[in-house]
């Protein structure tokens, strides 16, 4: 219940009702015409649809089959995604921790410029720049460099989070034990703040995931270029965009939903003595 | 450096039209955000799905298959309109679900007691509303809203890769393209143009923040 208002009386409930079927009954009729609207203009034929739900077709498997490729290339191109951002971005966390003042603004200023830059830029230019270096790489490749570009800046902030997120003791009892700063972040820091960022880390998997669908910029054949394609013989693009959309929706809901879970778990395992939850390190709406 | 010297007239309507794809983007993912906010926090079950749904669709689908959806499928079903409003009402419908997260959970940090204190001494609903619990929501939700409207600077070049012209992305897409300029002066080019954009934004962001910051 919202503390905006009090617990409803039985009058407020029925007008919380009367609201609720009122608002219901619009909504209702909202979806009933764009459902004719969608039926009118024939979208609902067998023509536009037998090719993404009815077996029977001849273009059923077929279709299925390059959807499944498509995803299969989403996936891959995520997962190399995030494992070389974890790598770098853990690196220029680290980095940044314990650079001497001299060329930390030199890290500084590569994260900053790096996180003002759109990431549909660092991939086409990733495909761009590289072969005129002279550096020929599958297309797989330069969205991978696109996508680790973008996404090590923003994990080796969630990095610096987690560690600062610590409680100084753990690194003091590092020195007092003789480890130098490079060892405690090794063996005690960074052990401890994965654990917290944990969360982190997957909501940014599903903002990786979402990225590998500008693939289509650099004819990389992902989920979304696959539908491309597939529209140009099934001239379905509204349906089959639909099911791109739901096919993505489904994985990244249930990647959040697992991150929730995980943050709630962390939560409670990680109570100390005195009662004192650790800082969240998750902020919200940070996955735009 | 002469790709970008050569070409200053042409990275400066860049600079404007990216601004003009996120202003309109922004107002519109503004006024829906809010709309869906509400929807989210009303005693009303149907409008509360109405809200979730929308938030859970459109934070989990890619920003460039909303636009493929739109750009493509509104003809399809008789709509038929210029790429750039379909590409400012895709970046809009996007956007207003990380408006309408970060105003409901602005809406949600404030303290219970207060809106009791409220009602306590009186005060309607809607004076509860607007008097005690929105100016403090504003406070708190100032940095996320910052940072969604800032993000949201960032996809209108997803906008201008899905098929609007004359963004800083497009003329980065131009300029490297038949013509064959050097790929990287032009790259700081439109790197620049992005900080150019975003660089004022965060200072904006930061100066609102030390403005209305409330110690809690």
């Amino acid at each position: 219940m919202s503390v905006l208002y009090d617990i409803p009386g039985p009058q407020a409930r029925r007008r919380i009702l009367i609201g609720s079927l009122i608002a219901g009954v619009v909504v209702l009729a909202v979806l009933v015409v764009v459902i004719l609207r969608l039926a009118e203009q024939e979208q609902f034929t067998a023509e536009k649809w037998g090719p993404l739900l009815d077996p029977t077709t001849e273009e059923f498997p077929l279709v299925w089959q390059r959807i499944g490729l498509g995803l299969q290339a989403t996936l891959a191109a995520a997962a190399l995604a995030v494992v070389f951002s974890l790598v770098v971005g853990t690196l220029l966390a680290v980095t940044r921790i314990v650079s001497a003042p001299w060329y930390r603004w030199l890290v500084v200023g590569v994260v900053e410029l790096l996180r003002g830059l759109p990431v549909v830029v660092t991939i086409f230019f990733a495909a761009r720049a590289l072969p005129a270096l002279g550096i020929d790489l599958p297309t797989l490749a330069y969205l991978v460099i696109g996508l680790t570009l973008y996404n090590s800046v923003i994990i080796a902030e969630i990095v610096r989070a987690g560690v600062a997120s610590l409680p100084r003791g753990q690194a003091e009892a590092a020195a007092a034990v003789g480890m130098t700063r490079g060892q405690s972040l090794r063996l005690i820091q960074l052990p401890q703040a994965f654990r917290v960022m944990l969360p982190a880390l997957i909501s940014q998997l599903v903002v990786v995931l979402k990225d590998t669908a500008l693939g289509f910029i650099i004819l990389y054949p992902e989920l979304l270029r696959t539908a491309q394609i597939i529209v140009q013989t099934t001239k379905n693009p509204l349906q089959m965009f639909f099911v791109v959309a739901v096919i993505f929706i489904i994985i990244n809901y249930a990647l959040s939903r697992l991150a929730t879970y995980v943050e709630k778990r962390l939560s409670r395992s990680r109570t100390t003595p005195d009662g004192a939850a650790p800082a969240p390190v998750v902020q919200e709406g940070a996955v735009v | 450096m002469n790709a970008v010297t050569d070409n200053l007239g042409l990275y400066g309507t860049g600079v404007l039209t990216t601004l003009q794809i996120s202003l309109l983007s922004g107002i519109g993912a503004l006024v829906l955000g809010t709309i869906m906010a509400g929807f989210r926090v009303s005693p009303a079950p149907p409008l509360q799905w109405v809200g979730s749904a929308w938030v859970t669709v459109l934070r989990n689908t890619p920003l460039s298959v909303v636009l493929f959806t739109i750009a493509f499928g509104l003809p399809e079903i008789g709509v038929n309109g210029s790429f750039f409003w379909f590409g400012v009402t895709g970046l809009a419908l996007y956007t207003s679900a990380f408006v309408c997260e970060a105003i409901r959970s602005g809406i949600n940090s404030v303290a219970p007691g207060q809106a009791e204190a409220a009602r306590s001494v009186g005060m309607t609903f809607g004076q509860t509303l607007t008097v005690v619990v929105l100016p403090q929501a504003v406070r708190t939700v100032v940095p996320p809203l910052g940072n969604v409207f800032i993000a949201m600077i960032k996809n209108s070049a997803i906008v201008g890769a899905v098929g609007v012209g004359g963004d800083l992305y497009s003329v980065g897409v131009q300029l490297t393209g038949a013509g064959g300029l050097a790929v990287i002066p032009v790259l700081i080019g439109v790197a620049l143009g992005y900080l150019v954009l975003t660089i004022p934004a965060g200072l904006l962001l930061g100066l609102a923040e030390r403005k209305v910051a409330i110690a809690r």
